[in-house]
């Protein structure tokens, strides 16, 4: 028995959206009496962190403290239409429609400020603090939850913004496909390392480097959050999961989690990921969708490791050790491929 | 260890850093409720009198139902109600119609005949979950099997069985003309004449399951205005809401979805199947109806990510690069279309892969077989072809006997190359990631390599569209009758070109309907690609066999230029050790310190702030209500 080391390469983009647009989503501001802003939507946090990237969205637009910013989502009733949280939509679609409803509430909160300090809206800046002075004349000033409570209780005007972003279905040729699907595209690439074991057919993977360019990290935690799942997700789709085992044939089908694999807390792979940041022009402040793509590049990679460190092709997922074993015997043994 | 190094100096002088919020790493709103089970989830919220749904389910792959006897199971103790297909006031209905994209072919509750293992044919409403399954038990139908047809390949045969008769020929039907999506760019047969090598590989993926802790469901209640809640594990809020109207007829002023807090998704929470049977099992019964799905069902009845087959052939010049390539690809819908038809279109955009190859063709179909329908899941329509694209690509860096990270560079796309979807590529850093993961694994790429730039070389004759062999081969029906080749070209009796350039009009994003809305540019930290691309004509086409395109070559970047990666030595790449985990992650703002936490002393048992009050009965709140468990 022995243990052969591999590695392999892989690199992919991702499309950003529903692919044939034609998915609108809608997003609602408005300030309570003390200069608190509310975000109104009706798009799902999976998880992803939905609520605290847009919050940080329509905080950085309105120019406020992120905690001075709620997001309320996801009831019917109070919150405006969403198509949904897919297709690495949330952050493109939603955050495009936060912006502009936050744009338009910031537009209603300078122009209060400016008739309590006596100025033009256009003079007026925010520190992102909660204060809000004049260009040039910091000590011109009042604060964000003042100028609220002037407008509210004294001007009769209501510090609110509405949103909407959409790009409109395009068609497809049905001759030549063409068509304008999306609008940008995250990028990644990763090198996997491994090891087979040409007696049992397992395969072990040691270590991930990965690249991964998002656009703009808005926020880098949620990021690291993702790439990191999305890699385990990766090796776990490579090597595990499969509802149908001997696909096309559909015996052996797993109904729990005994029998259907994945790797557990022992079986996360190391992973040194660098985050590039290209920002996209029509993208919320650049930022692209890095949930979707980043599990994409770690399936190619860990087959092509595998071929690297054993000689196996193994072209059809998962990857598991009978398939290893019987390719191994085809082939008369192990045949590494060479140092990488 | 892992770690995490966000590289600035790499497309620096396209952003700006200096955000107020944008790029902190803020902690999540409701990260606290997460970590310490007191977020609710649809089921977290309780009903005075709730009554449990449960679906009997065909056996079968395939068979027609004869007759379903229901008399047992309504005199079982606890049943409430027997909910079958004649129940459902508009049982027929396609995801996407609420985009009207394809055609109503799936029923909620099927009365004729079942396609796949798990199909449901009736469901039982009791006052228990164990009630509901027993009588489950209790119902006899009288099926009579079919053949079934479990390979795609094998179900676009003229003898297979019709798998779902609104598309007989048992594929989705693109155009009301082909049934596959064709994309055609170039002339792939000259590219193959031309090449020094041809590389063909098969892949295969099998179904996936999206795995969720929290399986699909939703509890539905009649609320005191005429009008009908439902708590719902949704992906996508009004996708439920309005496939739940559509399917009961119903206007979609009477629903009021609430969700939002979901425990896990992945794209199995957007098929809408569990929010139209509660909602109508509220309808039918009066009272609080839940039906959740157990692990079995989220396993083998819920829509896994699909099996994808997918055959590439490509032509390839001695040096690398990749002249043309073909795709042949199936995607296994399962019984019914869900968004397999739609995943094929986001495919094929996508072909060939980020490289630019000057002549591309596919044919992708979307096969209907006997098993349990696929739907979408995170990397939707892309996971199978990229494993194929990048296996693939390995096959043809050992062919031309090349460093596989030199092959992706040197066929990478670039800033102002024209796609096979015909429009133009920009914003691209396919070659900075390869780059940035070579040096951080220690893996040497040649000097070529690392000077390559997305930002240069593109463009010029890779932005022009050459004329295009197409073909009319694969419409409706002609397979059934006949065999057809499945590959892209073969077998047409019937060519044709489209002129090189023909493109249309891409379409942009509709415009802010009031300037109020139009945020200042100044404050969206981006700040335009940093050098239009260099566009030298022809020349980048023609062969050559270093690796750096010709125009990189005629245009050297400016030394001030941030674009490419500047290599370390090579000894330095070897010793390169990762960053301590978060090291140039921006330190935290005072903004984002985490809130204080009001709780009780550890030490004290946990007990509610108040007891939980029962029966609450506002106007326009569901008399069900009885508070959340937790809070």
């Amino acid at each position: 028995m022995t243990v052969h080391k591999g590695r392999g390469f892989a690199c992919i983009n991702y499309p950003i959206g529903m692919n044939l647009g034609g998915d609108p989503s809608q997003a609602l501001v408005h300030s309570t009496p003390d200069g608190k802003f509310m975000v109104s939507l009706s798009s799902i946090d999976l998880g992803q962190g939905m609520k605290s990237v847009t919050r940080q969205i329509a905080a950085e637009t309105l120019g406020v403290p992120v905690s001075d910013v709620y997001v309320d989502t996801a009831d019917s009733d109070t919150g405006p239409h969403c198509m949904g949280s897919f297709a690495s939509r949330g952050t493109h679609r939603v955050g495009n429609a936060v912006i502009r409803a936050a744009t338009e509430a910031r537009k209603a909160l300078l122009e209060a400020a400016a008739e309590e300090l006596e100025v033009n809206a256009s003079d007026l800046d925010t520190d992102g603090q909660g204060n809000i002075h004049v260009k040039g004349a910091p000590s011109r000033t009042i604060t964000v939850a003042d100028t609220a409570i002037a407008a509210q209780f004294k001007q009769g005007r209501t510090l609110s913004g509405r949103g909407i972003f959409l790009i409109p279905p395009s068609d497809v040729d049905p001759d030549t496909g063409e068509m304008t699907p999306v609008s940008c595209f995250a990028h990644a690439a990763l090198v996997v390392d491994l090891e087979v074991d040409d007696e049992t057919g397992e395969v072990t993977v040691r270590e991930i480097n990965s690249a991964y360019e998002v656009g703009r990290a808005l926020n880098p935690r949620l990021v690291e959050q993702q790439l990191i799942g999305g890699a385990w997700m990766g090796v776990s789709h490579a090597l595990y999961e499969t509802t149908e085992p001997y696909y096309p044939d559909r015996s052996h089908a797993p109904t729990d989690f005994n029998a259907y694999l994945m790797p557990g807390p022992g079986e996360v792979v190391d992973h040194n990921i660098a985050v590039l940041e290209r920002p996209a022009e029509d993208a919320p402040f650049g930022g692209k969708g890095p949930g979707e793509m980043c599990a994409n590049p770690v399936l190619p990679a860990i087959a092509n490791a595998v071929y690297n460190a054993v000689g196996v092709r193994c072209d059809t997922l998962p990857i598991t050790p009978e398939k290893v074993l019987r390719r191994l015997i085809a082939n008369g043994g192990a045949r590494p491929q060479g140092v990488r | 260890m892992s770690s995490v190094e966000f590289r600035k100096d790499l497309f620096n002088d396209e952003r700006d850093d200096n955000l107020q919020e944008i790029g902190k790493p803020t902690r999540r709103q409701d990260i606290l409720g997460h970590v310490t089970g007191r977020s609710p989830y649809y089921d977290d919220h309780l009903f005075d009198g709730l009554l449990h749904m449960r679906c009997v389910r065909s056996p079968h792959h395939h068979a027609r139902i004869r007759s379903i006897d229901t008399g047992m199971a309504e005199r079982m103790p606890g049943v409430i109600r027997v909910v079958l297909a004649r129940d459902v006031p508009n049982n027929l209905n396609t995801l996407l119609s609420l985009i009207n994209f394809g055609k109503d072919e799936e029923k909620l509750i099927q009365d004729t005949k079942v396609a796949y293992i798990g199909e449901p044919v009736a469901a039982i409403i009791a006052e228990t979950d164990r009630q509901a399954r027993d009588a489950c038990a209790a119902v006899k139908v009288d099926y009579e099997v079919l053949n079934h047809v479990l390979d795609p390949e094998e179900a676009l045969s003229s003898d297979a069985p019709v798998v779902n008769e609104i598309y007989p020929n048992n594929t989705f039907d693109y155009h009301d003309l082909y049934d596959h999506q064709k994309l055609r760019f170039g002339d792939v047969e000259k590219g193959f004449a031309e090449a020094d090598h041809i590389v063909e590989g098969e892949y295969q993926m099998s179904p996936i399951e999206q795995a969720p802790i929290e399986t699909c469901g939703a509890i539905a209640a009649p609320e005191t205005n005429d009008r009908y809640v439902c708590y719902t594990s949704t992906q996508a809020l009004f996708f439920s809401l309005g496939t739940t109207a559509k399917l009961l007829n119903m206007a979609s002023s009477r629903l009021h979805f609430i969700g939002g807090t979901v425990g896990g998704g992945f794209g199995g929470k957007v098929d809408s199947i569990v929010e139209p049977l509660s909602v109508l099992g509220a309808v039918l019964t009066g009272r609080p109806v839940k039906f959740m799905w157990d692990r079995t069902e989220e396993m083998q009845v819920g829509a896994p990510r699909g099996a994808e087959r997918w055959r590439i052939k490509d032509g390839v010049a001695r040096d690398g690069r990749i002249l043309a390539r073909a795709f042949t690809g199936f995607f296994d819908a399962g019984a019914y279309t869900r968004l397999s038809s739609y995943a094929i279109i986001k495919c094929s955009a996508h072909l060939p892969g980020p490289y630019t190859i000057p002549n591309v063709a596919s044919n992708v179909f979307c096969v209907f077989t006997n098993r349990t329908p696929a739907t979408a899941m995170r990397g939707f329509g892309i996971t199978g072809v990229d494993f194929a694209i990048e296996c693939h690509m390995d096959k043809v860096a050992e062919t031309v006997g090349l460093n596989p990270i030199e092959l992706r560079i040197l066929n990478a796309y670039r800033d102002g190359d024209m796609k096979p979807h015909r429009r133009l590529a920009k914003n691209t850093a396919l070659i900075e990631c390869c780059q940035v993961a070579a040096q951080k694994s220690g893996w040497s790429i040649g000097a070529d390599a690392t000077r390559q730039s997305s930002l240069l070389g593109g463009g010029g004759a890779r932005a022009e569209i050459p004329e295009t062999v197409t073909d009319s081969a694969g419409r409706i029906g002609e397979r059934r009758r006949a065999p057809v080749p499945t590959a892209p070209g073969e077998g047409a009796a019937s060519k044709g070109h489209v002129r090189a350039g023909t493109q249309g009009i891409p379409i942009v994003a509709a415009a802010p309907q009031d300037e109020d809305m139009v945020i200042d540019p100044a404050r969206t930290g981006y700040r335009g690609p940093s050098s239009t691309p260099t566009r030298i004509p022809d020349a980048a086409m023609t062969p050559d066999h270093s690796l750096q395109p010709a125009a990189a070559a005629a245009a050297p970047p400016p030394a001030s230029r941030p674009g490419p990666v500047a290599p370390p030595s090579s000894s330095q790449y070897q010793q390169a050790k990762p960053p301590p985990p978060a090291a140039q992650m921006a330190p935290e703002p005072p903004a984002a310190q985490p809130p204080a936490v009001p709780q009780q002393p550890a030490s004290q048992p946990y007990k509610p702030e108040k007891p939980f009050s029962r029966g609450v009965n506002r106007p326009g709140v569901s008399r069900f209500l009885s508070g959340s468990r937790r809070r």
